[in-house]
C-alpha cells in the first residue's frame, strides 16, 4: 500500500490509528457495507467517497459505534471497538462531527465546549461543585483555536451555519482525540465557507497532529486535502490509494467520476 | 454593565425570611397554605430535575412522593420511629424504588419513557390501594402522629405557637435544605451533563456522556427528594392515602412545573404557589371549581408558554432592553 506520504509525517514509521477489517453490515437482505477493510495511519488525512447510496453513512456509523457490524472488526489505537457504545469509544480517542450540525443549541458557545471538557476529564459525576468554574482556560484556548472566542457568550443555536460547524468541531476536539471523523464537513456551505472550513481543518489537524477520516461529496475538497482516498460503490470498496491513483483508476472513472 | 441594585438583592433569602415569618400573622389558614406550598414546592423542584434539566417527561413522579409518605407514615405510626429517621427513610425508600423502576424506564426514550413511568406508578398505586394489612387500602393510614416538637417552644421567641406552626417551621427548614441541595446539583457538572442530554442526547453520547447512567442518576435523586416531600406531606395531612400516588398527582406536579416555568430553577416554586392559592380561592367560591381552574390553567399555559417566570423574565428584559441578559436554566 503506497502510504509513504503519510508515514513520513509520523517519523517514517507507519502507526495504524484506525483499522477496519472485513466489516459487513446487513439490513435484512440488503448488504449496505460488504466486506470493507481500510487502515488509516497516524496523521494521515483520509477520505471515503462514493456515489449516493454507496454506503458511506452506514460505514461511518459502524466506525463510530452508532451501528453494530454484522461481521468484521474495528480497532482504534489498538483497542477493539467493535460493538462498543459511542460514549466509550470517545474515551479511546475518537472525536466525530456530524453531517447535520449537532450541537447543544440552547447552551452558550462557552458552555457547549466546557461541557465536553467536563465529561472527557471525568468530572461529569461531580454534583456538588459549580460547573462554571471548571476548565475555563482550556475552554478559552480551544475557542481561540477554532475561532469562536469572540462569540463565547452567544447561544449556540443562534450562530450562523458555518460557525455552528466550527462549534461542532470544537466539541469533537475537546475530548483531545487522536482520530477525527468528519461526516461531510462542508455540506451546505457556500464556496467561501467551504474554503475557510478546510483551511481551519488543515491547520488544526497539523497543530494537534490529528488523524482525519472524512466523507465528502465535494470532489474539489477531497482531492485538495486527502492523502488517501477509498471509493465505495454499492457497499463494496472498489478502489483505494493516493488521489492520483484513484483519479486514474478505470473503474472509478467509469462508475463514479464519469457522471460527476 | 454593572449589577443593578435589583440584582444585588438576595431574593431567595428575602422570600425565605418572609415565608419564615408567616406564623407571626397568627392565622391558622395562612400557615396551612404556606406549609402546603412549601412541601409541594419541593415535590415540583425535584420533578424539574427530570423535566427542566434532563428533558425527561415522567408521568409517574407521584409514585415516589407516595412511597415516601407511606414509608415515613408507617414507621412513625406503627413503630414509633423518630421523625427525622422516618423522614430520611421515606426519601431512601423512594430513591430505592426510583432506582429499580428507573433502570427500566431510561432504556426507553420520549413517550415510551413517559408511558413506562406511568405504568410503574399505577402498579404501585394498585398495590397500595389493595394491600389492606399494610397500607390500610382505601382507608389509608391515619392519624399519623405529629413529631414531638415541643422543644421548639423553649426556643426564645418561638413560644406560644400552635403545633401546626411548629411543624411548619420544621417543614420549611427541611424543604429549604433540600431545595438548596437540588440547586447545587442543578448548577454542578452533573447538572450540566443533564442539560446536554436534554439538548441533544445523541451528541451527548458522542462527547462521552453515558446517557442512560446519567438519566438513571437523575431519576433516583428526583425520586428521593420527592419521597422526602411526600413524607412531610403525610404528616402535614395527618394521614397517608393511595391518592398520593395516583396519576392525577403526577399530572399536578407536571402542571405546577410548566405553569411556573420549567426553564427556571424557581419556576416550579412559583407554579406551586400559584396552583395552591388558585385551588383554595376557587373552591371557596364555587362548586364548579375544577371547571374554573381548568379554564384558568388553559389560558395561562397558552398566554405564557414559558411559564410565569418566563413571562416575567421576558417583560423584565424588555423593560431594561440593552441590559445584560439572564440565561434561562442556568
Amino acid at each position: 500500500m503506497p502510504d509513504g506520504h503519510a508515514c513520513a509525517a509520523a517519523g517514517g514509521e507507519c502507526v495504524p490509528v484506525l483499522e477496519i477489517v472485513n466489516v459487513t453490515k446487513r439490513f435484512g437482505g440488503f448488504l449496505a457495507v460488504n466486506d470493507v477493510s481500510l487502515t488509516v495511519n497516524r496523521q494521515q488525512i483520509a477520505a471515503v467517497i462514493g456515489p449516493n447510496g454507496a454506503g458511506k453513512s452506514t460505514f461511518f456509523n459502524l466506525i463510530t459505534g452508532y451501528l453494530q457490524p454484522t461481521a468484521g472488526h474495528i480497532r482504534l489505537n489498538g483497542h477493539d471497538i467493535t460493538g462498543v457504545a459511542p460514549h466509550k469509544i470517545s474515551s479511546y480517542g475518537m472525536g466525530r462531527s456530524f453531517q447535520r450540525t449537532n450541537i447543544f443549541p440552547k447552551l452558550t458557545v462557552f458552555d457547549n465546549i466546557q461541557a465536553a471538557f467536563l465529561v472527557h476529564r471525568g468530572r461529569g459525576g461531580n454534583f456538588w461543585s459549580r460547573a462554571d468554574r471548571f476548565y475555563r482556560d482550556e475552554t478559552e484556548a480551544l475557542l481561540r483555536q477554532i475561532g469562536l472566542l469572540d462569540q463565547a457568550d452567544t447561544v449556540g443555536g443562534t450562530l450562523s451555519y458555518g460557525n455552528q460547524k466550527q462549534l461542532e468541531l470544537g466539541l469533537a476536539l475537546a475530548s483531545d482525540p487522536t482520530l477525527l471523523l468528519l461526516d461531510e464537513p462542508t455540506a451546505g456551505m457556500s464556496a467561501n465557507e467551504t474554503h475557510d472550513a478546510i483551511r481551519l481543518l488543515e491547520r488544526i489537524a497539523g497543530e494537534r497532529e490529528l488523524t482525519l477520516l472524512f466523507t465528502e461529496h465535494d470532489m474539489e475538497v477531497v482531492f485538495s486535502i486527502a492523502q488517501k482516498i477509498a471509493v465505495l460503490h454499492q457497499g463494496r470498496k472498489i478502489a483505494e490509494g493516493t488521489p492520483a491513483e484513484v483519479r486514474a483508476d478505470p473503474e472509478v472513472r467509469r462508475i463514479y467520476l464519469g457522471h460527476h | 454593565m454593572s449589577r443593578s441594585l435589583f440584582d444585588r438583592i438576595p431574593w431567595v433569602l428575602v422570600i425565605f425570611i418572609i415565608a419564615l415569618g408567616i406564623p407571626w400573622l397568627g392565622s391558622k389558614y395562612y400557615t396551612f397554605l404556606a406549609t402546603q406550598i412549601a412541601i409541594l414546592s419541593l415535590f415540583a423542584v425535584s420533578y424539574n430535575l427530570l423535566l427542566g434539566s434532563a428533558g425527561l417527561v415522567s408521568f409517574g413522579h407521584a409514585a415516589y412522593f407516595g412511597l415516601g409518605s407511606y414509608a415515613c407514615g408507617l414507621l412513625m405510626k406503627e413503630l414509633g420511629v423518630p421523625f427525622l429517621i422516618a423522614l430520611a427513610a421515606g426519601g431512601l425508600m423512594a430513591a430505592a424504588f426510583a432506582a429499580g423502576f428507573g433502570f427500566f424506564c431510561v432504556r426507553l426514550t420520549k413517550i415510551y419513557f413517559s408511558m413506562l413511568t406511568l405504568a410503574f406508578a399505577q402498579i404501585v398505586w394498585a398495590i397500595c390501594f389493595q394491600w389492606n394489612e399494610l397500607t390500610g387500602g382505601d382507608q389509608g393510614i391515619s392519624p399519623i402522629p405529629y413529631p414531638g416538637l415541643n422543644w421548639l417552644s423553649s426556643v426564645p421567641g418561638l413560644d406560644g405557637f400552635r403545633v401546626g406552626d411548629y411543624f411548619y417551621f420544621v417543614a420549611l427548614a427541611v424543604v429549604a435544605l433540600c431545595i438548596a441541595a437540588l440547586h447545587r446539583i442543578s448548577v454542578s457538572p452533573f447538572g450540566r451533563m443533564l442539560m446536554t442530554i436534554r439538548e441533544n442526547p445523541e451528541r451527548a453520547s458522542f462527547i462521552g456522556v453515558n446517557v442512560r447512567a446519567y438519566e438513571l442518576a437523575a431519576f433516583i435523586v428526583a425520586g428521593g427528594f420527592a419521597g422526602i416531600a411526600g413524607a412531610l406531606f403525610g404528616i402535614f395531612n395527618r394521614g397517608v392515602f393511595a391518592d398520593f400516588l395516583y396519576w392525577p398527582k403526577s399530572a399536578e406536579v407536571l402542571i405546577m412545573t410548566i405553569l411556573g416555568g420549567m426553564n427556571y430553577f424557581w419556576g416550579p416554586v412559583v407554579g406551586t404557589g400559584m396552583l395552591v392559592v388558585l385551588n383554595q380561592q376557587i373552591t371557596a367560591y364555587t362548586e364548579y371549581w375544577p371547571l374554573v381552574l381548568g379554564t384558568i390553567l388553559l389560558v395561562l399555559l397558552f398566554a405564557f408558554p414559558g411559564g410565569l417566570l418566563g413571562a416575567l423574565h421576558a417583560g423584565w428584559t424588555r423593560l431594561r432592553s440593552g441590559g445584560r441578559g439572564v440565561r434561562p436554566g442556568a
